[in-house]
């Protein structure tokens, strides 16, 4: 007779008090706001894949107009920095070797003989091959500069263009091609892992070492009641974090957003429901923080950073890998954090990456449940 | 009477160990009454306790508590029962209010009462000028008595108190009683599980466990009036009451004995007459009276005996002759921690061969002391000096002439006994043959030999405790500094232990030990009292026992003297403020 | 003194390697992370599916979409039929980029005017993207030249492109050197970082404390270990590298190995830094996070140090691994001389030699 509103007295019981101990202790502090103020910043400022000043070494064997125009036209790109010019090649391998620079451009002795002959004409770009992304960047930019320099000599003397087919870019969403754009949004997946995944097993872990888990389990509370009191603070903490990394985004780093902050917030918070869900998991099998911690950074942090698309393409990785990703939430969440973002509320896509969110949780749910029971043994 | 708790034809395994933690159990806990569950670390105390809560469930068998089974109805058992495990239960980020709050409402005790219950317990536990302290911030008397206040929310009808006493001072513990002793006449039933026997003899009813089995259910009484003739008070005016013990322990009829301050107290076995003093090898002018047995002494009995009075420990060490009369030093030794000071211009000195007690309440400041005299802490002002020298700025050479036993077992407990052994010999400059012979010879003397593999924190307690004790004395220290080195260990260990101590005090050891336990400090030659960081009194026990005697209490105990320098240090206090 | 501290290697090493929860902590995580890492981070474009959007219909634009099928990076085309279509591929994320073919492609193409398509890309992927543009002008150029070469008009200049050090520009050979350094760092740091935490917490520093044991031969005593499981953990990795990843080891092995112990060390003096701060070992593991995640972000392993903000770049001088990357990946894949790794090593010696210092004098000052 009195079992439902004792209920709601024990839950409210439970916030409060886990709402206090967020506040009062130091270690809850700084996962839920030092480290997410740590990671917007380093990912703001130290992740980025904007290869817009590559510094290369350029060397002129040769010098005529042709040679001299074509190597200005290097010099004024903005996409690449030449950091050292030479008029022999092997003055400047040592520098590629110990990655002072990044690639080689080099106007042979021949180039302007055979150009002007009308034989094909070679420049030879020799990017460190040993980062890859920045050598096909290299090689792209180089490319466009010696197009571009033909192009304009053609047009100067009223030619036509040496290249019959061509492409005009457009970019959607993100005009710029400013990495930032992309991975801003996308780090607040990881953020909210490490709130909602790692702090949540180790406050558990925490009430385990302590003992206070045995004198809880004495009293009428049941092990529900005691998992949701859990999950209520943890949720708000996690929406706050994000709330607090979509501020820093929005107005220091600049990132657009066209999306609805309700499209932001719902998928926030259904993206909290598998990471607590798995954090209950973890201290439900971990009883101590130090084995509860590993498995957070292992199955939550690491996945949301390499596994969900934030950084590396998931349509590149190898199949097996690529099927693990479903498995991921922060995968789905990545997608819809980015979409919200950049492109506006994509119901056609968020849909299902909310679908996915709740399944995982679920399960993870299913097995907390499963593995939590209100005894020692 | 319908009883409490029933337990019934209990058994209790846990995976991965061969002996049951708890086997053939079977007991009555009578409704409104203080039952001790009385047993030495290890013993099984634990598991029962949360067998009784519901936390776990049984191998075998089965427990009723008020007529609810606590398998098939744990939810009935929960409402009833207020449980304080070992470390309270608290949250300490929360303040002793919020603390209580929570519990109320977990407990669903009604609104209306809340207010009322809160008054009642704070007042209670004396914790009311606390109200807004966290819990993380206060003393381990506080904390104990709040976990009892938390336990005690919409009274409960079975109260489980697991280990309430363990690493709290005297006169909390003597507090504690009281408030217990009040819950019983108000109708409700305790369960207070000790490992200290001294406390069995306050309990109406006694549980005896000893390796997962019981010993002995009934009223302790009934237990010590089996002993009732046997145990004999032996002072000698002429005799080092040490030697006197150890010889006396070697006589045939003698099952136990311990250092009573001055006097030693033997326990003899079952019809043997009071021997003549010649025989134990005391002097003529011995005084020998009767003395009145104690539940320990029944203890022992059931168990066996004691060990004998022989260390071959001290066999295997030299004598020590060199060096100066005075071996310690302490001058005006001050440590501030901010504007707290823990210890307040403390002075005295320990000569060579004494044993030196440091006693106080929790949080008075001994562990402080005890930490600038090893060179642990520095100290604010002052300075200690061991063996002539500063520990804290001595070389390795000093620092090789002293032994240390810290308070937890504090060994490297997943490294095996041998490792911990090679360790320790290597760290204290030991090597070669000297080392070899060294180790094997502290194997022969601890009796390790069966568990030198085993990993040292899977050891019993028993066991930990001599490992410690054998590599804190390996490299034959001058000084050995002792930091509660009993607390929760048996009976038969603890005497064994101190058989140990005595022989290595008479090679010329001097020994500097900090302890809550006071027959621990009746081993002692001297004792200091520290209180609110500040050394309130110093003598032999048997002076301060003096000091302390009074109209209605004539013969008191050292607890007795202890409590009563402190209340009189707090008088003091309150007339200066006045 | 040397037996003292002999003691007390031996004493680490059985502690760390006795103990199953902590043997199995120095190979699982590491193996599993390495496996993940190698695998899937990677800045490369495969399997990628482009939209095409041919209003023409003419041969050109089919011989231009047939180009773009045929091109290996691209898994799968869908042909759209209208602007609507292409939109809603492009925000479903169904291709990263769509062609826009006009109705005038294949009569611009055989009256040969210049001719454009339009290229539409998903700037959520802006670094997949660019690189997709890149393979898609590459097509372009390709066809150009041989629309060129079919009316006899010879190609005035090209580019040709060649990758040293890694020819056909193999990602796993950019991150595996990098993750035998990360996976090093990780495991020494956390080895040393909990070490000191964790006899605090057992009481057992207080015994070491008054042995004779003095902070030098403990700091040592902590050292000796750390380095040689670092070194051990990064053998495993290199071994991991050149059988399994089959990364070739251009280099000279001593010179990577003598680096690797310079790393090691200064790594093993940040673990023991933190170590002596920390009173607690959840201390400890936060602390380790509060390091660990910005020496990886600011280390060149997942994006070029050269992208960061210079005041950036100039605190990046603080963090070993960035110095170690340079180093594996120099020796690794390019051969690298002792003169190239200097400008590299000092920085790690320096590191190493702040921290140890700072350790030792931390291991008593933390105890008031």
């Amino acid at each position: 007779m009195t079992a439902r509103p004792n209920r709601a007295r024990r839950l409210t019981a439970l916030i409060v008090k886990e709402s206090l101990q967020v506040i009062r202790d130091p270690s809850s502090i700084l996962v839920a706001f030092l480290l997410p103020l740590m990671l917007i910043f380093l990912f703001g400022y130290g992740l980025s894949l904007d290869n817009d000043r590559i510094e290369i070494g350029l060397v002129v064997e040769d010098m005529t107009p042709e040679t001299l125009g074509l190597a200005q036209s290097f010099f004024a790109t903005r996409f690449l920095d030449v950091r050292a010019f030479a008029r022999d090649r092997r003055t400047l391998e040592d520098d590629l070797v110990a990655g002072r620079i990044r690639g080689l451009v080099v106007i042979p002795a021949t180039f302007a003989e055979r150009f002007m002959s009308g034989r094909e004409a070679r420049v030879e770009v020799v990017a460190d091959g040993s980062d890859p992304n920045t050598a096909s960047f290299i090689q792209n930019y180089a490319r466009g500069v010696v197009r571009a320099w033909l192009a304009d000599r053609d047009a100067a003397r009223g030619g036509h263009a040496a290249l019959p087919v061509s492409a005009e870019p457009r970019v959607w969403f993100n005009a710029a091609l400013k990495s930032r754009n992309m991975l801003l949004p996308g780090s607040i997946a990881v953020i909210m892992t490490l709130v909602g995944t790692l702090l949540t097993a180790l406050v558990v872990a925490r009430e385990w070492e302590r003992g206070t888990m045995e004198a809880l389990m004495a009293t009428p509370v049941s092990m529900g009641e005691l998992l949701l009191g859990k999950l209520v603070p943890y949720f708000f903490l996690g929406l706050g974090a994000m709330g607090m990394c979509v501020i820093l985004a929005l107005t220091v780093f600049d990132v657009t957003f066209r999306g609805s902050l309700a499209a932001l917030l719902l998928v926030s918070a259904v993206f909290l429901f598998p990471a607590l869900g798995q954090g209950l998991l973890i201290s439900a099998v971990a009883k101590n923080q130090f084995i509860a911690s590993h498995l957070a950074l292992l199955s939550g942090f690491l996945p949301s950073f390499v596994l969900s698309g934030l950084v590396f393409e998931i349509d590149s990785m190898p199949t097996p890998i690529r099927l693990l990703t479903y498995i991921v939430q922060a995968r789905y969440f990545v997608s819809s954090l980015k979409t919200t973002f950049l492109a506006g509320d994509i119901w056609a896509l968020i849909l299902p990456d909310l679908g996915a969110m709740m399944l995982i949780g679920a399960v993870f749910f299913f097995l907390a449940l499963r593995s939590t029971r209100k005894r020692l043994d | 009477m319908q009883p409490a708790v029933l337990v019934e034809d209990l058994e209790k395994r846990f995976p991965g160990s061969a002996a049951p933690a708890l086997a053939d159990l079977a007991a009555r806990i009578p409704a409104g009454r203080i039952t001790g569950l009385v047993g030495p670390d290890g013993a099984g105390k634990t598991t029962l306790m949360r067998l009784i809560a519901g936390l776990l469930h049984p191998s075998r068998g089965r427990i009723r508590v008020l007529g609810h089974d606590t398998v098939a109805e744990p939810d009935a058992v929960h409402a009833l029962i207020g449980y304080m495990p070992q470390r309270f239960g608290l949250y300490e980020e929360l303040s002793v209010l919020e603390n209580l709050r929570l519990y109320a409402e977990l407990r669903g005790l009604a609104r209306g009462a809340r207010k009322a219950t809160f008054e009642r317990l704070l007042a209670f536990t004396g914790l009311a000028s606390f109200t807004s302290r966290r819990a993380g911030a206060l003393s381990g008397g506080m904390k104990q008595k709040l976990g009892l206040a938390c336990a005690l929310l919409e009274t409960p009808n079975v109260l489980l108190l697991d280990e309430p006493s363990v690493g709290v001072d005297p006169l909390s513990r003597r507090e504690l009683w009281s408030m217990v002793e009040e819950l019983r006449s108000a109708g409700t039933t305790i369960l207070w599980s000790t490992a200290y026997l001294d406390e069995a003899e306050r309990c109406d009813e006694v549980l005896l466990l000893n390796e997962g089995r019981l010993l002995f259910a009934g009223p302790p009484g009934a237990l010590k009036d089996m002993m009732r003739g046997r145990t004999i008070m032996v002072r000698d005016p002429r005799a080092n009451r040490r030697a006197l013990l150890r010889r006396a322990l070697e006589v045939p009829g003698v099952i136990d004995g311990v250092v009573q301050g001055r006097a030693i107290r033997l326990v003899l076995g079952k019809g043997v007459p009071p021997p003549e003093p010649h025989l134990l090898g005391a002097s003529a002018a011995a005084e020998i009276r009767p003395d009145t047995p104690r539940f320990e002494d029944a203890f022992i009995d059931r168990l066996g005996g004691g060990p004998g009075g022989h260390s071959p420990l001290a066999a295997a060490m030299p004598a020590i002759t060199h060096g100066s009369e005075t071996v310690v030093t302490v001058e005006g030794l001050t440590k501030r921690f901010g504007t707290f000071t823990a210890a307040d211009g403390v002075s005295f000195s320990i000569r060579r061969g004494e044993i030196f007690g440091l006693l106080g309440p929790n949080g008075a400041g001994k562990s402080t002391l005890f930490r600038m005299m090893c060179g642990l802490l520095t100290p604010t002002a002052g300075r200690a000096r061991v063996a002539g020298l500063d520990l804290a700025t001595a070389g390795g050479r000093a620092r090789a002439r002293i032994g240390y036993m810290a308070q937890k077992f504090s060994l490297y407990g997943s490294l095996s006994v041998r490792q911990n052994l090679e360790f320790f010999s290597g760290a204290y400059n030991l090597r070669g043959r000297h080392r070899r012979r060294t180790i094997r010879a502290m194997i022969d003397i601890f009796h390790l030999a069966p568990h030198l593999d085993m990993e040292a924190g899977l050891l019993p307690l028993g066991f930990k405790q001599r490992l410690a004790l054998a590599c804190a004395v390996m490299h034959q220290p001058d000084v050995l500094f002792l930091d509660e080195p009993t607390s929760g260990v048996d009976p038969l260990t603890r005497r064994e232990f101190w058989t140990h101590i005595n022989g290595l005090v008479e090679k010329g050891v001097t020994v500097v030990v900090t302890t809550h336990f006071m027959d621990e400090a009746e081993y002692c030659d001297r004792l200091a009292l520290i209180y609110r960081g500040r050394l309130i009194a110093e003598g032999t026990p048997d002076a301060l026992k003096l000091a302390a005697r009074s109209e209605d209490r004539p013969d008191p105990t050292l607890e007795d003297a202890f409590i009563a320098l402190i209340r009189a240090e707090d008088a003091n206090g309150e007339r200066a403020v006045a | 003194m040397w037996h003292r501290i002999r003691a007390l290697v031996i004493k680490e090493f059985l502690a760390v390697l006795r103990d199953k929860r902590s043997r199995l902590v120095l190979v699982g995580p590491p193996l599993f992370q390495l496996l993940i890492f190698a695998l899937a981070a990677t800045l490369d474009v495969k399997n990628v599916a482009i939209a095409i959007l041919d209003k023409d219909g003419g041969p050109a634009a089919i011989e231009l979409a047939l180009r773009v099928a045929g091109a290996p990076a691209f898994s799968h085309i869908e042909m759209v039929h209208s602007e609507a279509e292409l939109g809603e591929a492009i925000d479903r994320q169904d291709a990263i980029a769509a062609i826009h073919i006009d109705r005038q492609f294949s009569r611009d193409v055989l009256a040969g005017r210049p001719a454009t398509v339009q290229v539409i890309l998903d700037g959520r992927r802006s670094n997949a993207a660019q690189i997709v543009l890149g393979y898609i002008q590459t097509i372009l150029s390709d066809y150009s030249d041989d629309l060129a070469a079919r009316r006899g008009i010879p190609r005035p200049a090209v580019t040709i492109a060649r990758n040293w050090f890694n020819p056909n520009l193999i990602y796993s050979w950019f991150t595996v050197p990098g993750l035998v350094a990360i996976l090093t760092m990780l495991i020494g740091f956390m080895v040393t970082a909990l070490s000191v935490a964790r006899e605090r917490e057992l009481g057992t520093f207080d015994q070491l404390l008054v042995s004779p044991l003095s902070p030098f031969e403990i700091l040592v005593g902590k050292m000796v270990p750390a380095t040689v499981i670092g070194i051990a953990e990064g053998s495993f990795m290199l071994v991991m590298a050149i059988t399994v990843f089959a990364i070739p080891l251009t280099g000279d092995v001593l010179l990577l190995y003598f680096a690797l112990f310079v790393f090691v060390l200064s790594v093993v003096g940040l673990g023991l830094f933190v170590s002596s701060l920390a009173m607690t070992q959840q201390q400890a593991i936060l602390g380790g996070f509060v390091v660990l995640s910005p020496a990886v972000l600011l280390s060149g392993f997942a994006t070029p140090v050269e992208n960061m903000p210079s005041w950036l770049q100039t605190l990046t001088m603080a963090n070993p691994l960035r110095h170690m990357i340079v180093i594996s990946r120099g020796v690794f894949l390019k051969d690298m001389p002792f003169e190239a790794m200097l400008p590299s090593l000092w920085p790690m010696a320096v590191i190493g030699a702040v921290t140890l210092l700072a350790a030792g004098l931390l291991f008593r000052a933390r105890l008031e």
